[in-house]
């Protein structure tokens, strides 16, 4: 839905998460609003960053056409390097990957995501499709960006499930348990960014989209969200970006749900 | 000479996947899906089958609500560009699931499925440590190296491979171009290899360009000329994607009486993939492999003279 400010929620949502992709920066893209994220980065701010694709891709150049997956032709027109999932996962496990985009159904305040069960694993109330890649970007990438809509079914205290490992439990969990490096930089919501402590790993407010506020984000929240003393709003998409946006998605296959 | 590999698809399926069997396919991710053999196992209503693969964009749902499987051994099932599985989530969902899955993520799966290509019992990986994989998959377990925690993925090795390709000869060798996904991996851990083709061509061709072959002939035990066989996912070079039909597939198969409608209409009631070609129109399958207008981007000849 366009808001009364001329754009949409997942346009604005896009061109947040292209400002995470700097230039020059390998980047694990994945499915949906990353992809688009991906070609505005690269046609903006980023020229060099490099994109990888799990099923064998790899591109310095966004498709021509809109992909509604990874696996549409214009992804492998052009590319770089057309290869195995095995040798794009061993880029990730080198350290070679800087930021990797995943999304998920549950996410909770120390970034671990959920995208298999809800409910208990043995008898779960709803089978979600499972890790795909996200299990191994959340593991061995840099860092990674979490995208997804802000609801405080989706925002728990505790996911009932860590598909893809965020902080754990806070503090030094991840070096505890043995990721080589790591984690959650943001969480970027249909409402907010959201960003995680460098010492406790603990999410608080960052920014808030212009369409929302500190109070709306909080309230959709299950836990209680800590905000940060510098919040601010989200700066907007600009004229260009959208541009970009729009001639990458015309019909808003994505960006206008 | 007639080769013994190439035969009907309904033949390959007869004669190389048993009830039981364990079955990897859709390999290369949202690409080259082996639908029509997929297709053709739920017409021979195959039973008991243990699917293996990475992510699966709506062809394991199929497997799963025709009643051919009892175990899924992947990283992903879902309908990629529509959302969730719905005959997977209504085999896994209350207290009574009727399928076993094993949950990977789909780096673990192309190592175990490279362990079983190795005939090694597992390979490593620092993927995994910290999530609730290594607890829902018994399978994984850590080991220390050093002191250092690894997750030790087991080998599998599937009794049957089925691979999508451009085009093969009819002793099993086979080019296949554009992301692989895990394909290689698949088909060098399993026993046997079922080759798809859009196009069977002389064994000049596949052997005017080794490099483009994806595996070893002698492990392919059949050869089958399916044009379209790979609908509604893509073919590099031959079609793309059919968009439409998986946002068809997701809202028909929301309740099992939906599924049972477009199984019945798209597998039960066509007797192979021509006829299903048929059904979804000429005009429909003309957008997607447009004959007349599409753009043919070769590749430069590489030279192997010496």
């Amino acid at each position: 839905m366009v808001t009364s400010v001329g754009y949409t929620a997942q346009e604005l949502m896009v061109a947040a998460a292209a400002r995470e992709i700097h230039d020059g920066e390998v980047v694990f893209v994945g499915m949906r609003l990353p992809l688009i994220a991906f070609a505005l980065a690269k046609r903006t701010h980023a020229p060099n960053a490099v994109g990888l694709f799990e099923n064998g891709i790899v591109r310095d150049e966004p498709s021509r056409e809109l992909l509604y997956t990874m696996g549409d032709p214009p992804n492998v027109v052009g590319a770089e390097w057309c290869t195995s999932l095995s040798n794009i996962m061993c880029l990730l496990a080198q350290g070679a990957v800087a930021l990797g985009f995943i999304g998920g159904a549950q996410v909770d305040r120390f970034g671990n995501l959920n995208t298999s069960y809800i409910g208990d694993p043995c008898a779960p109330t709803t089978k979600l499709p499972g890790s795909g890649g996200a299990t191994d970007i959340a593991s061995l990438s840099h860092r990674h960006i979490i995208i997804m809509e802000h609801e405080r079914r989706r925002l728990v205290e505790r996911v009932d499930y860590i598909t893809s490992p965020g902080f754990g439990d806070g503090g030094d969990w991840r070096a505890r348990v043995g990721l080589p490096r790591g984690g959650p930089a943001a969480l970027i919501t249909t409402l907010s960014v959201i960003r995680f402590d460098p010492q406790t790993k603990e999410a608080y407010l960052d920014s808030c989209h212009p369409h929302s506020s500190v109070e709306e984000a909080r309230a959709h929240t299950g836990w209680d969200l800590k905000v940060a003393p510098t919040v601010h709003m989200t700066a907007p998409p600009t004229e260009a970006e959208l541009q970009v946006i729009r001639a990458i998605d015309p019909q808003g296959f994505w960006t206008h749900v | 000479m007639p080769s013994r590999k190439l035969m009907s698809m309904p033949d390959a399926v007869a004669a190389f996947i048993p009830d039981g069997a364990s079955v990897a396919l859709g390999l290369a991710l949202e690409s080259l899906i082996p639908f029509a053999a997929g297709h053709e196992i739920i017409r021979q209503r195959k039973q008991g089958l243990t699917l293996i693969g990475p992510i699966s964009d709506i062809l394991f749902d199929q497997l799963i609500g025709a009643g051919c499987v009892s175990r899924v051994i992947a990283a992903w099932v879902g309908n990629v560009s529509a959302g969730l599985a719905h005959n997977y989530r209504r085999a896994l969902e209350g207290d009574k699931p009727s399928l076993v899955v094993e949950d990977h993520s789909n780096f673990s799966i192309a190592l175990a499925l490279r362990a079983g290509a190795m005939g090694v019992p597992y390979l490593p990986t620092r993927s995994l440590l910290g999530s609730d994989l290594l607890r829902s998959n018994p399978h994984f377990r850590i080991i220390h190296d050093d002191g250092v925690p690894l997750v030790r993925v087991p080998a599998l090795a599937p009794a049957v491979a089925i691979v999508h390709t451009q085009r093969a000869d009819d002793q099993g060798g086979a080019h296949c171009w554009g992301n692989l996904g895990i394909s290689e991996d698949a088909a060098l851990a399993a026993r046997q290899v079922i080759v798809i083709a859009e196009e069977i061509v002389p064994s000049s061709v596949i052997r005017s360009d080794p490099n483009r072959v994806l595996l070893p002939a002698f492990k392919v035990c059949a050869v089958v000329h399916e044009p379209g066989g790979a609908h509604p996912s893509p073919v590099q070079g031959h079609y793309g994607r059919d968009h439409a039909m998986y946002h068809d597939y997701h809202q028909a198969s929301r309740t099992a009486e939906g599924f049972a409608r477009w199984q019945s209409e798209w597998i039960d009631s066509v007797s192979g993939r021509q006829a299903y070609l048929s059904r979804l129109g000429a005009g429909r399958w003309a957008d997607l492999s447009r004959p007349a207008t599409r753009t043919p981007r070769l590749a430069a000849a590489v030279d192997y003279g010496y």
